[in-house]
């Protein structure tokens, strides 16, 4: 059976190393331990952990045969919107690897670590001038790390704020009404509403208009004494950027509260706009999606946040200064009394952040550089338009006529009306050709949704190829029986997998095979 | 810019079919006033590899590796062998660059990893479950204690002086603004009074106890009495494990009766990275399992019958609960995960065993020979890889006075505990396999010369 793209799903079986290893059994070489007094107190451990080992040959085939089960983005587009799955430079592996910023501890002393507080500044600077925002934390985790420290943020500034208003710091016993609700559009990322509510807010969804852009009617109706923020994501998860957002940001502004922007999907604007015109106090980068660093199958990323000028005091700690020609670690509050970041909320994360994505991530903005970033917006914007113009013709595109799209294209399965297959099936039936589906089901506003995000990695051959096989899918599920799609994919290592029966019994770890025994 | 496939050529061709002009009629939506016509002022632009290199490469030359000398630091990030497999697996591309597993029929390696970490995590801490990887162990302990909360529907948390400050710090951050009540206590040198203090303030308030073992100054004890202590009361035991290679030689969290195990997984598999990507471990009973957070991995059957894994129990995640998920963790630490799981694979329980064994071994020699020196004192009696010295003089000079004679000494109780008067002369010293002999003459000599 030939295939778009050449590729045939492999078939290989690999047990479980549980099922394979022996406790006994060790890939590692190790010195012989020294005799002496043990210091444990009598608290040895006496049971067998039931840890299997395999030898180093094993370990590398176990994992080696494992990993030929795993779609990649080195083995073709990956084209998921939202997610922003672009090739992963070697360069910045190999950058992240050296011993002076993979092997040093968070806790030498910081003059034994004045290259890696340089990188950290060095990084902060690029991401201040390319937002236009005065200040940034290093230290979140990931995407939605970030975006608790901006709402965190955002929290201090409020509670400063009423603290003021109740000491009659400001003005002579002002009452003020709490700021205890979070506006949250439609169309944001499922971890905004679930962030607003770990910072202790009550969230109020806004709706989206006929154009998939915020309602600005309804948005600023909504505002008043009781709202603390509003969170967007802009470019929007509909692919498209959100035109009324300095309108949308001074109307917020204007009632007292904050404009928090998800900026996950900054690469396609990276250069072209900064967040910090347009009148943002505080976004996240997800620097493994804007400036690249390997999925890695669900992490590690880095959520560093830029901060607006009447937020900058509040951001966490800790962070790098520079003093004369040494750069300084400022890890407590007690050392702030004479800086500028003397609200700070605290910590967010036991050391200073992700190291590793701080490499990765300066070491491709230097590849690019200013010039080359903005060419990256431009081409992550270009190729989703190209995929959304090749497409509306098969494929129902809900807000093509709005005009265009940025860094992904958005459909809806309107067009298998009446045919009995859905999105799922349309994504299971991509696999069989070679290609990983793209975004289902989200953003939640359009129904059956299909988020198509291609990146600017993507070459034209690469996305021909993708339209191609989007285009046979389309016309074959609307002429062939139904049940030929209800069953693919056909040609990967599994078929459709039963989550229904992984969630109502879960098996979460391996256990012996106790019925075997009893059984004979 | 190599990474960037278009010609100009393909550019006006996709502009035609478009049906743009040009490429600013795709960012017609940007209001003018925040339009930029020109590469912003001021930064760099495209470098070729060369150069990114040599600039790269000139900032990791200044700093002090740990593999650079004699290097006795702990205290949460710990230096350990790391096997070259380790590294080979997790840059294969297959897993390298990976998405989150959300299409498992091209997914299952990413899935039997995880389900093979969760497994090994499990048995570790002598726990029934455990998820698949949370950012580090600081984040995971936050967890603990929400999850605590939502299993008791109780406020309280107790927080034992042992816990790594900073982790205590990134708890107070996250409940700062919830209406979770944290209770803490002052470090001192004396943990077995602080877990009999804990143990007698647990009451029918106490949502859960955090413990930390072993705690930040090295010191291990049987937390039993206060697992039956809490248990009495309703409240949950919650163990934090910064060096999971104690778990090879120690009686696990779950024998003494933790409810919920969390901890940093850096030491198998993972280097030092100057503080992340870490990798958060967490562990719990299997009745608590819809309560917990981040992604799990189970084990379900395929259309034609046959075994494989998927993600589960999604049910309590941030894309379909939104505002009333268990947590808003998105992405994780997989690719730490793998790493950690291949390290742990060619251990296995013999190898384990061995390391931790050795780890021990070296710390016991090393402690006995710094206590050797006059006025310096071992104060932690039972400890595994680390340990507490009290110093004559205050520790934060003489950590940096060993720095300029190349040794990295450990880290300075002053700058975990800053204005806790008691700590300043603390030293807390972490031995691995790693350090040699030689190293620990080179420490022992360097330590006597700095005091006299």
């Amino acid at each position: 059976m030939t295939t778009f793209t050449g590729n045939r799903a492999l078939t290989l079986e690999e047990p479980l190393l549980f099922e394979k290893g022996a406790v006994d059994r060790c890939g590692v070489d190790l010195p012989d331990v020294p005799v002496v007094a043990t210091r444990l107190g009598g608290l040895e451990r006496h049971r067998e952990i039931g840890l299997p080992g395999l030898s180093e040959p094993d370990t590398v085939r176990h994992f080696t045969r494992l990993s030929r089960q795993n779609y990649a983005i080195d083995m073709g587009i990956f084209p998921l919107g939202s997610c922003t799955m672009k090739h992963n430079p070697r360069l910045n592996e190999k950058m992240a690897r050296l011993p002076g910023f993979a092997d040093i501890h968070p806790l030498q002393p910081v003059d034994t670590v004045q290259g890696a507080l340089q990188l950290i500044d060095e990084l902060a600077t690029w991401l201040k001038k390319l937002t236009n925002m005065p200040e940034v934390a290093m230290s979140p985790k990931a995407g939605a790390h970030g975006e608790l420290c901006g709402m965190l943020a955002i929290r201090a500034a409020h509670d400063a704020a009423d603290l003021a208003a109740a000491t009659g710091a400001h003005s002579a016993a002002q009452a003020r009404t709490p700021r205890r609700t979070v506006l949250v559009p439609e169309s944001a990322h499922g971890t905004n509403p679930a962030t607003a509510a770990f910072c202790g807010y009550a969230v109020e969804n806004i709706p989206a208009n006929a154009a998939g852009r915020v309602d600005l009617a309804a948005l600023t109706a909504r505002l008043g004494p009781d709202i603390a923020a509003v969170m967007i994501t802009n470019p929007n998860t509909c692919g498209l950027f959100e035109p009324d957002m300095i309108a949308i940001c001074d109307a917020v502004h204007a009632a007292g509260a904050y404009v928090y922007c998800d900026g996950a999907n900054f690469n396609a604007i990276v250069g072209r706009v900064r967040p910090g015109d347009l009148g943002i106090d505080a976004m996240h980068i997800n620097l493994h999606k804007t400036f690249s660093t390997p999925h890695g199958g669900g992490g590690p990323g880095s959520g560093p946040v830029v901060f607006s000028a009447a937020l900058a005091p509040f951001a966490p700690l800790p962070f790098v200064r520079k003093v004369r020609d040494k750069y300084e670690l400022v890890e407590e509050a007690q050392a702030l009394a004479s800086a500028d970041h003397d609200h700070s909320f605290g910590r967010m994360v036991a050391f200073h952040g992700q190291m590793g994505m701080f490499v990765r991530a300066l070491s491709y903005i230097l590849s690019h550089g200013a010039d080359g970033l903005r060419q990256v917006a431009e081409d992550a914007v270009l190729n989703a338009n190209y995929i959304l113009r090749s497409l509306q013709d098969v494929y129902t595109a809900p807000f093509a006529d709005a005009g265009p799209c940025m860094h992904e294209a958005l459909f809806s399965d309107d067009f298998l009306e009446g045919t009995g297959l859905t999105t799922l099936d349309l994504a299971k039936a991509m696999i069989d050709e070679g290609f990983h589906p793209m975004t289902m089901y989200f953003p939640l506003v359009v129904h059956g949704a299909m988020l198509v995000e291609p990146t600017e990695t993507e070459s034209k051959a690469s996305l021909d190829q993708l339209i191609g096989a989007m285009r046979s899918i389309a016309t074959r599920m609307l002429s062939e029986p139904a049940a030929t799609f209800k069953e693919s994919p056909h040609l990967a290592p599994r078929r459709r997998l039963d989550e229904t029966a992984a969630a109502r019994k879960p098996v979460l770890t391996w256990r012996e095979p106790a019925a075997s025994i009893a059984a004979e | 810019m190599r990474y960037l496939p278009h010609t100009e050529a393909d550019r006006r061709d996709m502009l035609r079919v478009i049906g743009a002009p040009d490429v600013d009629a795709l960012f017609a939506d940007v209001p003018a006033a925040a339009r930029l016509d020109a590469p912003i002022a001021g930064l760099s632009l495209h470098m070729p590899e060369m150069q990114v290199e040599r600039h790269l490469g000139a900032m990791a030359a200044k700093n002090m590796t740990a593999s650079g000398g004699p290097f006795f630091l702990g205290c949460g990030a710990y230096k350990h062998h790391v096997p070259a497999s380790v590294d080979h697996i997790i840059q294969r591309g297959e897993f390298l660059t990976s998405y989150t597993p959300y299409q498992p029929e091209i997914a299952q390696g990413t899935l039997q990893v995880l389900f093979e970490f969760q497994t090994q995590v499990a048995r570790l801490t002598g726990m029934e479950v455990a998820n698949a990887s949370m950012y580090d162990g600081s984040t995971a302990m936050t967890e603990a204690v929400f999850m605590a909360r939502r299993v008791t529907r109780r406020k309280v948390a107790r927080v034992s002086s042992g816990v790594h400050p900073h982790y205590t710090g990134v708890l107070k951050t996250l409940t700062r603004f919830t209406d979770d009540e944290l209770v803490t206590r002052t470090p001192d040198f004396t943990p077995d009074d602080d877990l009999a203090a804990l143990a007698a303030a647990v009451d029918g308030e106490t949502s859960c106890v955090v413990v930390q073992n072993p705690n930040i100054f090295g010191h291990v004890a049987d937390l039993s009495p206060l697992a039956a202590a809490c248990h009495a009361a309703g409240a949950l035991l919650i163990v934090v494990v910064t060096e999971v290679i104690s778990l090879g030689l120690i009686r696990s969290p779950g024998e003494m009766g933790a409810d919920i195990v969390v901890a940093e997984g850096q030491s198998i598999g993972n280097g030092l990275n100057f503080g992340g990507p870490y990798l958060g471990l967490f562990a719990c009973r299997e009745k608590h399992v819809r309560a917990m957070p981040g992604r799990l991995c189970g084990e379900t059957v395929d259309a034609d019958g046959r075994r494989g894994f998927v993600l589960t129990l999604s049910t309590r995640e941030q894309h379909i609960r939104r505002e009333k998920a268990t947590s808003n963790i998105c992405t994780n630490s997989g690719l730490c995960a793998l790493a950690f799981t291949v390290h742990m694979s060619l251990l296995g329980e013999s190898g384990l065993r061995k390391l931790a064994a050795l780890n021990h071994a070296r710390a016991v020699q090393l402690a006995e020979r710094l206590g050797r020196i006059p006025g310096v004192e071992v104060v932690t009696t039972n400890f595994f890889n680390e340990f507490t010295l009290r110093l004559p003089v205050e520790a934060r000079p003489v950590v940096r006075k060993l720095a300029d004679k190349g040794i990295l000494a450990g880290v300075s109780l002053g700058r975990l505990f800053p204005g806790v008067h008691d700590l300043e002369r603390g030293l807390v010293v972490a031995v691995t396999e790693t350090a040699t002999d030689a190293d620990m003459d080179a420490f022992e000599d360097a330590l006597d010369e700095v005091l006299a």
